[in-house]
């Protein structure tokens, strides 16, 4: 089945939230940012931007009714910065006025003066000042100290993993409507409306039922606006709230790259203890999170790094560091994967530095030391339908590994200018938020009198396929055609509390919850007929293709008639539904539980081209084989894994955060950042799916939102291959992303200044 | 109040009095609330607001693919605009049918404008639809959802119905685009000739094609007196007199590539384009804004340089030649006033034997701006190096053209030690900053490498990259 939105995003005719009608009277926000890294704010000066026509009001920290802040898990976020600023783009005013233009006309107006304060912008610097976000976290497994002994290798190296910027097409916007009396409704482009709620109404100083927040779809998030679009939203609720009228706040696609955080920055050191054979006994890793100015869900963020940090492999000996490390830098935020690719970066980095040192193919130490079922993870879980062994094996058959390798060393054989390289990359990924708590969604069921559906849930549409997904499940559950079916927008006056779509876990959740309403109402049905038709079995009823059948025999009844006599017969026709995920829990304390509800795992083979002359490459090709479960839509599962792997390539080799030394970001539009573009990647992409078992998703679908990302892992390994095809006994480092300019750079160094 | 723009846009006709700065996509979504157009990124890298600009072309109106956040409406008068809107009938059309059957559409944001360019290339006049084709069309459009391949599968869905079309007609006659496409070159041919006015003052600013000169003075141009260059087609074309090629400062990227003047004495300038911006871009961009805009980094300039090219200005009746060699003062300084306009680049027709080479190394191959780029021309008589320019962009304040170098190698043979002996001289030559694009020594190692990669290129049976390298 296609998309339930293609159509109409070929038509431009999906709305968007600037493409909504304009209601009369509208203003336009734009924001006044920090132009340091680190200073102590002396004055604000906002009358020459209030004087200029058009400007309808200036707002600072002093004009928010409430509390200013915004800080998602720890609050040490101010919306609008009060008496000190802690990087580059925070913003610490707003000027409203009658258009986009005339807005930012009078932000270029506002004068600060500061006095600047020292900063930091590297992690383990910062962590040296004791700088840090949360409490350091250390998962361990087995023994690491007294197994070192035992290691017939022991090798240690540090990783410097740069950071990534969302790119989402659609740049983080709000558009804030007063109602009657104190309240508002806002729309924003955001993954977690009940955030956007909680925090206007604690900006305004109004309870959250005086906050209505819908949202339509959204032009991509990837966790960019899981917590940051709030910010954005509050602040037109705010400007929204002092002028009473509409406003509207659209970051320019500078200013969202300039003021939004991005995937954190990791600098981490590993050792890595392995046998003679390649067997991995002991691994020890630290991670320093570069975290930026605030806390955000970096902590989140770090958690997930520790949960991952081993990928794919049973190691009994591990012991794995963590710290957040607070910097004078965008506060980074989540991000497809959420800290789990920088965790199996380190572990890849550690396997090809010991291959390298060993002299034993890399894709033998990996295979050696897949995850087996019942095997321990460092947080106490065992793999449980874990197979990863099984994509592992089926893709080296499928793709013809031996193949592979031989035809690459015969390149490198008979070329000299270029070379090529292939990296395996096998991902194992927990699914559920980490955050136990959030693990709860609900939904809102209604079924109209001629018989068509309304479908209301916590799970926001932003290209991942939800809408689809949801319809599917719907139709098939009710045993009626998809066109019956709305999914509704995403809005907390009709879902509360909800959980922000992300981790993967929306359709799962959300889908689970929907199921949930649907067999209430359903189980109604079926107690009314019964009774109408006078047999004695409920469970014997089904509905199938909109027919009504008892012990698979027509009952000559359709959908519509038994809905109308439903509705005749004052039988309730909507439902709401709950679910949370059982089994899960996971103990601080002891750092040990329960965490996910099951793994996605994968195996994808990357082959490379490099240009040694000019140190550029080109993906050959990626292929893939993923555990999708059984999936709702073979549509959305294959496009989220091919969107997925273009992020993880695009940020192990050209996503290039480049700042100055005042911290102002170098890479700020979309022509110095650049991401994937249709020649960067390869046309021979093939995804192989591996059938099996038992899942929770609804009717047996995983997850697949984020760990195609991690195949992307594997490119950078797959260049470090060509690159030492060209120059063998050079010692390269595990600095990403892997760009052109590091590649020369590297490959002839000796010839610097010459 | 401004001189009334009068256009097509869709199937309606139009005539506003905006100042002609305004940009096509804020009129779009501002004035018309055409929202199909998306802003993505108002630089001309994302390709969301792209929209067709139709052009009569002898009988016919010929439609190319731009982006619309760095067009003038000044520039719309007697043209063809076609949004997404416009491309819309009752069923879908074959772009729209074969998007929804790959799949090829996640968030949607990117989809309109993609819908828009490959329809642009279904439009065209072409023996077959190719995948090359299909990702030609897609090179300025980002998507951050799909990892493109579902979109490059599209052209398995167009491709048999639409190979050998005869153009507009045939698509329309299968409702493949809207039948309104049939009368608009009647319709603009109806729309009277713009009268030129002459301008009593000088205007603050000249518009080309607008791809550099929005991402530079954006908030000016509203404000400002402007004067719309591409409104003057006697700065358009390419041909021969006394010995030059001439070329109109206003041909745009994409005519030059094409033309067969061109691809005569730049064999493979196809194949540079490819890395040269993106369609979008390269439909717009013009030459003369490349020369004048001055950027070290100018891939146009670079090729022009090492071609030692003419520059002919014009200022009211006053006209003056000066050497692109001698153009470039400093750090966009320049040997012009500033009411003078580039009006001709002259290209010396080559003597047979000149060989050409064009390199770019960027962090992404295509549409993305040098690290550092660099052009050489070449002839030899007996393997001696009888004429040499080599120019290279990005290691100084201007684009260079590398005379010591190339005083180094007049007179010589092709050997690996004359180009080892070159590169001292090279590094002498640049003085690269560190920035962005990269370090002053990443740029430093780039100068070098790209001297090699000349020369292997040019002279293959030579010298060989493993002359260099081979040893380690
Ligand atoms: C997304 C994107 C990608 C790009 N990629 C590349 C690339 O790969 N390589 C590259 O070289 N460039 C690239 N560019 C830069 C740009 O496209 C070129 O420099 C282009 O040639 C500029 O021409 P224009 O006609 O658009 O100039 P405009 O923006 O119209 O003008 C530029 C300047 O030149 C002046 N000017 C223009 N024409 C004349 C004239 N005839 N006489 C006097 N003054 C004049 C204008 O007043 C202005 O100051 C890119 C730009 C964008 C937006
Ligand atoms: S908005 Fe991105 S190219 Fe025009
Ligand atoms: S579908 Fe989201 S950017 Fe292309």
């Amino acid at each position: 089945m296609e998309r339930i939105d293609a159509a109409a995003h070929t038509r431009g005719e999906s709305q968007y939230l600037d493409d909504m009608p304009l209601p009369g009277e509208m203003l336009y926000a734009s924001v006044f940012s920090s132009p340091v890294m680190h200073g102590k704010i002396l004055s604000l000066h906002t009358e020459d931007a209030y004087s200029l026509q058009g400007v309808v009001a200036v707002l600072t920290s002093k004009d928010i009714p409430g509390e200013n802040q915004v800080g998602p898990i720890i609050h040490d976020e101010e919306l609008l910065a009060s008496s000190e600023v802690c990087y580059v783009g925070q913003p610490v005013a707003i000027v409203v006025g009658t258009s986009p233009e005339i807005a930012m006309k009078g932000v270029k107006r506002i004068v600060m003066n500061v006095t600047e304060l020292p900063a930091v912008t590297d992690p383990k610097e910062a962590f040296l000042q004791g700088k840090i976000i949360g409490a350091p976290r250390t998962f361990t497994l087995g023994d690491v100290d007294t197994v070192w002994q035992n290691c017939d290798f022991i090798v240690e190296g540090a990783c410097d993993i740069g950071g990534q910027e969302h790119v989402y097409l659609e740049t983080q916007r709000a558009r804030a409507i007063p109602l009657e009396g104190k309240s508002l409704r806002i729309h924003s482009s955001t993954q977690s409306p009940n955030a956007v709620q909680r925090y206007a109404a604690k900006i305004l100083g109004i309870p959250a039922s005086s906050i209505e927040v819908d949202v339509k779809r959204l032009g991509g998030a990837f966790g960019g606006k899981e917590d940051q679009a709030t910010p954005w939203a509050c602040m037109a609720a705010l400007a929204a709230w002092y002028t009473r009228k509409p406003v509207e706040l659209v970051l320019r696609r500078a200013d969202d790259i300039r003021m939004t955080g991005k995937r954190h920055p990791y600098k981490s050191d590993f050792k890595i203890g392995v046998t003679k054979e390649g067997k991995i006994l002991a691994y020890e890793v630290k991670h320093y999170q570069n975290s930026g100015a605030t806390a955000d869900l970096s902590t989140a963020v770090l958690e997930r790094t520790l949960f991952h940090s081993t990928n794919s492999y049973f190691i009994p000996n591990v012991r794995i560091f963590g710290v957040c490390c607070q910097t004078n830098l965008l506060s980074n935020t989540a991000f497809r994967g959420f800290g789990a690719p920088q965790g199996m970066f380190v572990m890849e980095s550690a396997i090809t530095k010991v291959s390298e040192k060993l002299g034993i193919p890399r894709e033998e130490i990996q295979e050696k030391n897949l995850l087996k079922e019942n095997d321990l993870f460092p947080y106490g879980q065992r793999a449980r339908y874990c197979h990863i062994g099984d994509t592992w094996n089926k893709a080296a058959e499928r793709y013809d590994l031996p193949k592979i390798r031989q035809d690459i060393e015969d390149y490198n054989q008979t070329h000299f200018e270029t070379k090529k390289g292939f990296a395996l990359m096998p991902v194992c990924f927990g699914i559920s938020f980490t955050t136990t708590y959030m693990n709860q969604a609900s939904a809102l069921v209604h079924v109209y009198t001629d018989g068509s559906v309304s479908v209301s849930t916590g799970g926001v549409e932003m290209g991942q396929g939800l809408t689809t997904n949801l319809v599917i499940a719907a139709a098939r559950a009710f045993g009626i055609e998809g066109h019956r079916i709305k999914i509704e927008t995403t809005n907390t006056t009709r879902i509360a509390n909800m959980s922000p779509s992300a981790a993967s876990s929306t359709t799962v959740l959300n889908g689970n919850a929907m199921l949930r309403a649907i067999l209430q109402i359903l189980d109604r049905l079926k107690s009314l007929i019964i009774k109408e038709l006078r047999v004695p079995d409920k469970d014997k009823i089904t509905v199938v293709n909109e027919k009504v059948f008892y012990d698979g025999l027509e009952t000559g009844w359709g959908w519509e008639q038994l809905v109308q006599t439903a509705y005749l017969n004052r039988i309730d026709l909507s439902a709401h539904g709950f679910f949370a995920s059982p089994e899960i829990y996971f103990d601080k304390t002891k750092e040990k539980g329960h965490p996910f509800v099951y793994h996605v795992v994968g195996t994808a083979i990357i082959e490379v081209t490099l240009d040694c002359l000019r140190g550029t490459y080109d993906m050959s090709s990626v292929k893939i084989v993923h555990d999708p479960g059984r999936p709702l839509n073979e549509h959305v599962c294959r496009g989220q894994i091919e969107g997925g792997l273009a992020q993880g390539l695009g940020w192990m080799t050209m996503e290039d955060l480049r700042f100055n030394e005042k911290g102002q970001l170098l890479s700020g539009n979309l022509a110095t950042y650049k991401v994937p573009d249709v020649y960067f990647m390869p046309d021979d992409i093939k995804i192989e799916f591996l059938e099996n078992g038992k899942i929770l998703g609804p009717y047996g679908s995983k997850a697949v939102g984020e760990p195609p990302l991690m195949y992307g892992i594997g490119v950078f390994f797959a260049l470090r291959y060509a690159m030492l095809a060209f120059k063998p006994h050079k010692e390269f480092t595990f600095a990403s992303p892997l760009t052109p300019e590091r590649i020369l750079l590297q490959l002839y160094s000796e010839y610097l200044n010459k | 109040m401004y001189p009334e723009i009068h256009f097509l846009l869709n199937d309606r006709e139009i005539r506003i009095s905006e100042h002609p700065a305004v940009l096509v996509l804020d009129y779009l979504r501002g004035s018309e609330r055409l929202v199909g157009v998306k802003e993505g990124c108002r630089e001309g890298d994302c390709g969301a607001c792209t929209v067709l600009v139709g052009e009569l072309s002898g009988e016919q109106v010929v439609y190319k693919p731009v982006t619309s956040c760095l067009m003038p409406v000044g520039e719309l008068y007697g043209k063809h605009l076609v949004t997404i809107e416009g491309l819309n009938m009752p069923h879908l059309s074959p772009v729209q049918q074969a998007i929804v059957d790959e799949g090829a559409t996640q968030c949607g944001f990117c989809t309109p404008g993609i819908v828009v360019s490959l329809t642009g290339y279904l439009m065209e006049d072409h023996q077959e639809i190719t995948k090359e084709g299909v990702k030609k069309y897609l090179s300025g459009h980002l998507c951050r959802c799909t990892g493109y391949r579902s979109l490059k599968q599209s052209v398995d869905h167009f491709k048999k119905t639409l190979d050998n079309n005869k153009g507009i007609g045939f698509l329309v006659a299968n409702k493949m685009i809207p039948a309104y496409f049939r009368e608009i070159p009647a319709r603009l041919r109806r729309i009277p000739e713009i009268s030129m006015r002459k301008e009593e003052n000088t205007p603050d600013f000249f518009i080309a094609g607008g791809t550099d000169i929005y991402l530079q003075k954006n908030e000016l141009l509203p404000e400002s007196r402007i004067c719309v260059l591409n409104g003057q087609p006697e700065m358009k074309g390419v041909f021969k007199k006394n010995g030059y090629l001439h070329i109109g400062a206003l041909t745009t990227f994409e005519e030059f590539a094409q033309h067969t003047g061109i691809i005569r004495i730049i064999p493979y300038i196809r194949e540079y384009m490819f890395q040269i911006a993106s369609l979008q871009i390269r439909n717009r961009a013009t030459l003369g804004g490349n020369i004048i805009n001055a950027s070290p980094i100018g891939d146009m300039t670079i090729l022009l340089l090492a071609l030692e090219s003419l520059l002919v200005f014009k200022d009211g009746e006053r006209s003056r030649t000066v050497p692109i060699t001698s153009f470039y003062k400093g750090y966009k300084q320049l040997d012009k006033t500033s009411t003078e306009i580039l009006t001709e680049i002259l290209i010396p027709e080559p003597v047979s034997g000149v060989l050409i080479n064009f390199e770019k190394v960027s962090k992404r191959k295509c549409l993305d701006v040098a690290s550092v780029n660099s052009a050489m021309k070449v002839r030899c008589e007996d393997g001696i190096i009888r004429d040499i320019g080599l120019a290279m962009g990005g290691v100084a304040p201007v684009p260079l053209f590398l005379k010591a170098t190339c005083q180094h190698f007049l007179g010589k043979q092709v050997s690996g030690e004359l180009i080892e002996d070159a590169f001292p001289i090279i590094q002498k030559e640049i003085s690269p900053i560190g920035d962005v694009r990269g370090s002053a020594c990443y740029k430093r190692l780039l100068a070098r490498q790209l001297c090699i990669a000349h020369f292997t290129k040019i002279f293959p049976e030579k010298v060989k990259v493993r002359d260099f390298y081979g040893t380690h």
